[in-house]
């Protein structure tokens, strides 16, 4: 940071730099899935089943996080899972915002009723436990990549309408709306571009923040078998499914593990970095 | 001829609460320079807010007319009034800090309006925000148009906001205590500047303060409020001879005098205050029972 009055020059943080390599490896490893994974994720060999990761021994080339009971690469299942998870984030996060968000907006800067509805709406929504509600959500529509998005925008979108919400609130208070009113502008243009610019900082850092909790979702999911296909390569299938070997072989849980801890941080430390980053300049 | 403003016995109340004006009255001409008048809380923003249509959401309008160019925009269904107003009718805010938006260049803040609800070319309306910035003292107009708001200072964009105000010449402005948020030695600058456009320009200015030094400079007639009720319509230079109400005679003995920097602050007496209390309370019976 150079100024208080912000300048374009301020430096991207190291923490924007970490977390947004972190997700630039994911995005990239799932692009090239196909030529990047050593092994089929699907092909199975009972033969080389438990193998562990190279550093240990016992190990063998090609497999080199080690391979689950069945015989499947760990490697290659992680980077295809990382598929399904970057999709999930990606559709589901947006959606979620773009439902949440309108949402709130609306709430925040027309009041009246429409906010009488939505905040009703967003309190009956609070008091749903959300893991049951997403199970019980997915067991209704039934599984598949689908359903899974429909249950996180369904679960999630009260986040993005209560935070907008009150933004929208606090934006609406400033004298720039009085004077777009006094310009004459219609209220939903005021909206669109006096209020909308202004929140969208906070609808960024949120959105980056339930990509992460999108990929929680599907782990969650996939845990209690429910998520896409029970072969397909999820990382929170692979948790469940290591969480049986995890005295043989705990290689099967901790990779996983760490690549979907890892992508969480980095998605909730990215939006905090971008929200620092072009932010505050502004208040 | 009709009045540009006229403000026949206008209430606003808090809903379901009390009254925040109390009939008022209030007559604009052309041209004219009216001071409003009366401590914090008297109701002098509200009367500026309520012709503006910018009353906030717990306020309501429960008696009166408010005539622009005399037509009544109480009237008016909410899309035509705000058309109206914005026609008419130009607002220079309290807060030059937030009544600029953050995220926005300053050259379409000014321009927009221009374009989109009067219906200029574009270059027509950055020629004109140009010259007007200008006309306020900017020195770099077509840089500070390229600017954010928060590359400005407090009184760069104060001066921005009333070059915007007179862009669309609007016939009246109206000027809600335009200089409070400022330092004092920037004050003096900005008066200047809005005497000086106006008088250019000849639009009629509603001038919200509670300076009656800046009132004596700016305006040629004003209204006393006290607790949303109107005590005294005058011209400035009658007032300053001869008030002519208690309480305003009051508030002229307590305003600090320049020319005695010895002498000690006069606050307004507590058997003035009943009696305008009482009178405030008179009103509010009467219109009980109407």
């Amino acid at each position: 940071m150079l100024d208080g009055r912000g300048s374009i020059n301020r430096r991207v943080g190291a923490r924007l730099w970490l977390s947004g390599g972190w997700l630039l490896i994911v995005c990239l490893a799932s692009a090239f899935a196909p030529m990047i994974a050593p092994q089929d994720p699907l092909a199975q060999d009972l033969m080389s089943g438990q193998l562990p990761p190279f550093w240990v021994h016992g190990t063998e080339p090609g497999f080199w996080l080690g391979t689950d009971s069945l015989g499947r690469d760990v490697l290659s299942r992680i980077i295809w899972g990382g598929r399904i998870a970057l999709q999930v984030a990606l559709i589901a996060g947006t959606l979620t915002a773009l439902v949440g968000s309108t949402l709130g907006l609306v709430a925040g800067f027309y009041r009246g009723w429409a906010d009488r509805i939505i905040s009703r709406l967003v309190d009956i929504w609070m008091a749903f436990p959300p893991v049951l509600f997403s199970i019980l959500l997915v067991a209704v529509l039934g599984t598949g990549l689908r359903s899974i998005i429909i249950a996180i925008v369904v679960i999630d979108w009260t986040r993005f309408a209560r935070v907008i919400r009150a933004e929208a609130m606090n934006q609406g208070a400033m004298d720039y709306v009085a004077a777009a009113q006094v310009a004459g502008f219609s209220r939903q243009r005021t909206m669109l571009t006096e209020i909308l610019p202004n929140v969208l900082p906070t609808i960024v850092a949120l959105l980056s923040l339930e990509m992460g909790i999108a990929i929680i979702v599907e782990a969650i999911l996939s845990f209690v078998n429910l998520s896409i296909s029970t072969d397909a390569p999820t990382w929170g299938g692979m948790i469940a499914e290591g969480r049986t070997t995890i005295y043989q072989a705990w290689w099967v849980l901790v990779f996983p593990l760490i690549a979907l801890f890892l992508t969480v941080l980095s998605f909730s430390q990215f939006g905090e970095g971008l929200k620092d980053r072009f932010d505050p300049v502004l208040r | 001829m009709t009045a540009l403003l006229e403000i026949e016995n206008l209430s606003v109340a808090l809903k379901n609460g009390p009254r925040l004006l109390r009939s008022v009255s209030l007559r604009l001409d052309r041209g004219e320079v009216r001071g409003l008048v009366g401590e914090s809380g008297a109701g002098k923003s509200m009367i500026g807010k309520a012709v503006l249509g910018i009353l906030p959401r717990s306020a309501e309008v429960v008696e009166g007319r408010i005539l622009l160019e005399g037509t009544d925009i109480l009237t008016l269904p909410p899309a035509e009034r705000r058309r109206r107003i914005g026609r008419i009718a130009a607002l220079i805010p309290q807060d030059p800090l937030t009544a600029l938006n953050p995220s926005h260049r300053i050259g379409p803040q000014i321009t927009d309006r221009l374009v989109d609800i009067l219906g200029w070319k574009r270059e027509k309306a950055e020629a004109r925000a140009l010259e007007l910035l200008a006309e306020v003292n900017i020195s770099a107009p077509a840089r500070v148009m390229r600017n954010y708001p928060h590359e400005l200072s407090g009184g760069m964009r104060q001066r921005i906001l009333i070059a915007s105000a007179f862009a669309a010449e609007p016939a009246l402005i109206i000027a809600d205590e335009p200089t409070t948020a400022l330092d004092v030695t920037v004050q003096k600058q900005i008066l200047k500047i809005i005497a000086g456009m106006q008088a250019r320009h000849g639009t009629a200015l509603l001038f919200v303060t509670h300076d009656l030094g800046v009132v004596s400079k700016v305006c040629q007639s004003l209204s006393v409020l006290y607790a949303g009720k109107v005590l005294e319509d005058t011209q400035v230079a009658d007032f300053f001879r001869a008030p002519g109400h208690a309480y305003s005679a009051a508030l002229l003995a307590a305003t600090p005098k320049y020319t005695d920097p010895e002498g000690s602050l006069m606050p307004v007496g507590p058997e003035v205050l009943a009696a305008v209390q009482a009178e405030v309370d008179a009103a509010d019976r009467e219109w009980r029972h109407v």
